[in-house]
């Protein structure tokens, strides 16, 4: 046989394996390394500290955990959260992060290694990301082979997409959550590919860790009984499919319901049905077999066939039945947001209020997956080439996810897997094929027509050596036109006619074009990297607690606003004062002002973060009402406006009214805030009701001071102040940090004369009470 | 599911079956059956009490229907496995490893059956 370059001879099969064994440990354990040091970024540039906001709870539930043990987590009420509900954080939680870190804690403690937990916390999304490519190599050695799994390994150790929900300090469920997502995922396939109920029970305990980590677990339970349902219909059904799916939806449902905040979700809400029906049919199918075996009769299968679709259309009417009845929950908000995209701006503000519920912008695409996202479809149709059950996994998987990734940024997250693992694939088909050294022989048509024909066998093996190298590129083109072109159920028939046609002896001639195609990918993959470390140095690994920003002589110029804030209420007020926030915030309050809040990012109680944005939005006098019913003692608004911190309050203003107009449409209305023109000011054009508004006077309030007379500028809106700045009568400054990002008030008693505030503050400065306009009396709200 | 246009046919046909499955299958699997129908006559009782009696602990129901379910489908698991017919689906499935996997899920069920009882 031909070679294009010379092979070595005298090597035995044994040592190849060995040496290729051995390096696939040495590079696994590199891309482990790589996953760990790239997300590092953000300990290097700012410190070991907690990102974000749903972190800090995370971390501050943890510290529960870590210092009362796991009974006082359990029954952990929180009278501080949510002022004066409280919050049974026990229940109304995903566990499973928590107890990782406190397990992890108790084991380094157990071998005298005194770790501090917050650096448990730091360090655990990091330290997953290493186990997540370690379970995506395993997965995708499942779809093609070893070098694939190494190549999807890398990836997704340094891909963005999964970067920036995983860097150092970033504690939140996503951390764990992806790596027991291809845990899950993985073993799902082999449990499917075996028909080992070994693999079906380790599916199901991965899948009950998946949904004490987080609510994302929706997707498996959706994801896996439609793999079975897509086989079941594609005549695909046999003993290891009931095997694999019997066992692990058995055990994994009741696990699910295990924990407390699912409880009995998995039997009574509709997310969870398709898992059940599918289960169902299963049962039904399996039994048809068993009874088709023993009877040969035609007429009797045809019985079968329509007993089985009768039971169907009647579990579907029985399911429609029940919910109807009001026994099996319909469809829950969030779930209709992921299909109507303009559903949650209409109907749940508080929802589409959230940044990453947004639809996902393209270029966030290229950003999060850079050249991953044109390899991703070559790697899906490359996979109608053999397709497999498990091909079929990754099919279903990459179509659902892109899907959802286009309607949400944040399931960006669940896209990452399967396009690392689609573009290995990919990948590794085009470097298998250009590094392979076999030329292709030049024949006569006789001699192809046996060649193709013996070629289409090993095809099927993952594995295959090298002979398959002139068929693959010739059944590649055919094959992916055919793919774009047909539905994956009739493809078979074309794959069919496909492999009987005479092919050609294709392949790659002589040593310039693979060495062409090789340089180009590794030049490829060296952008690649480059940019993944870019993108994850400057885009993902900003704590947003600490901001940064470069003085003018390059060096870094730490911000650390919110921390000072946060330590002045935790030092200068009252263990019991009451902080009003918008509910952004109240994570960061608890966590580290230790205070109790009024709202916060669990955003369970709609109506009180509605009157959170009633008080910011409308009013003193309407407003100091609700503040002393709440107990409110400060009120803290971030201001951006001097240095230009683009995600302050003034911007997310109108989401409070919008929230606070869903609850009291007649009290709170968003057009009064926008000039006549319909701009969103806050220069002289500003609506009455929005320089009147508590949220537009905190934040300006003595800001014009600060320029001594020249023309007051907003940075984030680029707009100018008026000239005289609003008053306070009900509220007192207490503090403003150094960028004036942070602004904390102090709520004023009543007054102790019985006079309202506001005349009680002119008589201070020394004005006379009009006769002519009686002043505005207090009005009681509700 | 009985055919409604012929019941002669019909049962003549549920007759033949049963010939054919008495015939055909080895004592073992009459015997893994038995306790399939077991675990579903037990199932359906439950069930019957839940719907008609009260479903009051429902923890306890889910956990003892689903002890019947997922011991059901996990026994038919194993049938499937061990069942020489099927010999050439399972390659990697020896019948003594289907038992260890049996085992190891009965286990596993077990567990989470009993600390969801209450």
């Amino acid at each position: 046989m031909p070679t294009a370059y010379p092979l070595p001879t005298n090597l035995s099969p044994a040592t190849v394996a060995n040496t290729a064994s051995l390096i696939r440990i040495v590079a696994l354990a590199l891309i482990s390394g790589a996953a760990i040091a790239s997300r590092l970024f953000a300990v290097i540039n700012f410190e070991s500290i907690i990102h974000e906001f749903d972190p800090w709870f995370n971390y501050r539930a943890t510290r529960v955990l870590a210092s009362k043990g796991f009974y006082e987590f359990w029954n952990w009420f929180d009278p501080t959260a949510w002022y004066p509900l409280g919050r049974v954080v026990g229940g109304t939680l995903y566990p499973g992060l928590m107890a990782t870190s406190g397990v992890i804690y108790n084991l380094l403690h157990a071998i005298n290694l005194p770790v501090d937990i917050r650096n448990i916390c730091v360090l655990l999304a990091p330290g997953f990301s290493a186990l997540t490519a370690w379970a995506t190599y395993m997965f995708t050695k499942e779809m093609k082979d070893a070098s694939a799994g190494l190549l999807a390994a890398a990836f997704i150790g340094i891909v963005p997409g999964y970067i920036s929900r995983s860097v150092a300090g970033s504690y939140d469920n996503e951390a764990i959550a992806i790596f027991l997502l291809m845990i899950t995922f993985y073993c799902w396939i082999k449990a499917l590919k075996q028909g080992s109920a070994l693999f079906g029970t380790v599916a199901a305990v991965f899948y009950f860790y998946m949904v004490a980590a987080w609510g994302g677990y929706a997707f498996i339970t959706n994801m896996i009984p439609l793999h079975a349902l897509v086989l079941i219909l594609m005549g695909r059904f046999s003993s290891r499919l009931y095997v694999a799916y019997s066992s692990w939806y058995a055990i994994g449902t009741l696990a699910s319901m295990q924990v407390p905040f699912v409880g009995f979700q998995p039997v009574k809400t509709s997310e969870h049905m398709a898992a059940l029906g599918v289960f169902g049919l299963l049962q039904i199918v399996a039994f048809a077999q068993l009874v088709r075996s023993h009877v040969s009769s035609h007429q009797f299968q045809k019985l079968l066939a329509t007993g089985v679709i009768s039971i169907g259309i009647l579990g579907a009417m029985a399911f429609v039945l029940l919910t109807y009845k009001g026994w099996i929950a319909p469809w829950t908000g969030r779930f209709y947001s992921l299909w109507d995209t303009g559903y949650a701006k209409k109907y749940i503000p508080i929802i589409a209020s959230v940044s990453e519920h947004q639809p996902t912008a393209w270029p966030s695409f290229f950003m999060d997956l850079q050249f991953l996202v044109f390899l991703f479809p070559a790697g899906v149709i490359l996979c109608f080439r053999e397709l497999r059950d498990e091909h079929l996994f990754v099919i279903i998987y990459a179509v659902v996810a892109s899907y959802f990734a286009g309607v949400m940024v944040r399931l960006m997250l669940t896209l990452t897997p399967v396009v690392c693992v689609a573009s290995a694939v990919a990948l590794s088909t085009l470097l298998d094929t250009f590094v392979d050294p076999t030329e292709p022989e030049v024949v006569d048509d006789t001699r192809s027509e046996s060649g193709a024909s013996t070629i289409s066998a090993p095809g099927t093996n993952g594995a295959a050596p090298s002979p398959t190298t002139p068929a693959t590129t010739s059944k590649k083109a055919k094959k992916a036109a055919a793919a774009a072109a047909e539905h994956p159920t009739t493809l078979s028939d074309i794959l069919a006619s496909s492999s009987t046609k005479t092919a050609k002896p294709k392949g790659i001639y002589g040593l310039d074009t693979r060495i062409m195609v090789v340089l180009n990918t590794i030049c490829m993959l060296a952008f690649f990297v480059s940019h993944c470390t870019w993108v994850t140095s400057s885009a993902y690994s900003s704590p947003s607690v600490v901001l940064a920003s470069s003085n003018p002589d390059g060096s870094q110029h730490i911000i650390d606003d919110f921390r000072e804030a946060y330590y002045w209420l935790r030092q200068n007020t009252p263990e019991d004062a009451v902080v009003m926030s918008w509910w952004d915030y109240g994570y960061q309050i608890a966590g580290m002002a230790d205070r109790p809040t009024l709202v916060d990012n669990n955003t369970w109680n709609n109506t009180h973060i509605a009157t959170v944005g009633k008080a910011m939005s409308s009013s003193e006098e309407v407003a100091y009402p609700i503040l002393r019913k709440h107990d409110v003692s400060y009120i803290l608004v971030i201001f951006g406006g001097l240095i230009g911190y683009s995600g302050d309050d003034i911007n997310k203003f109108l989401w409070m009214v919008r929230i606070a107009q869903g609850v009291w449409p007649d009290e709170v209305q968003e057009p009064s805030f926008f000039t006549p023109q319909g701009e969103y000011k806050v220069d002289d054009n500003a609506s009455p009701a929005m320089r009147n508004s508590l949220m537009y006077k905190m934040s300006y309030y003595r800001f014009v001071d600060l320029f001594g007379g020249a023309q007051a500028m907003d940075r984030v809106r680029q707009q100018q102040v008026p000239k005289v700045g609003p008053t306070l009568d009900y509220l007192d400054e207490a503090f403003t940090s150094e960028n004036w990002i942070v602004r904390i008030y102090e709520v004023k008693k009543e007054d102790s004369l019985g006079r309202d505030l506001k005349s009680a503050n002119a008589f201070a400065q020394g004005k006379k009470r009009k006769r002519s306009k009686p002043t505005t009396r207090r009005r009681a709200i509700l | 599911m009985a055919p409604k246009s012929s019941p002669p046919a019909a049962s003549n046909v549920v007759h033949s079956l049963w010939k054919a499955y008495s015939d055909q299958t080895s004592d073992r699997m009459k015997f893994i059956d038995a306790f399939l129908v077991f675990l579903m006559l037990s199932g359906v009782a439950q069930f019957l009490y839940c719907v008609l009696v009260t479903d009051y602990p429902f923890n306890a129901f889910l956990a003892g229907f689903s002890s019947n379910v997922g011991q059901f489908v996990l026994t038919a698991s194993l049938r499937s496995q061990v069942n020489p017919e099927n010999k050439n689906e399972f390659k990697e499935v020896s019948p003594e490893r289907a038992f260890a996997d049996f085992a190891l899920g009965s286990i596993v069920l077990h567990f989470f059956v009993y600390n969801f009882l209450g």
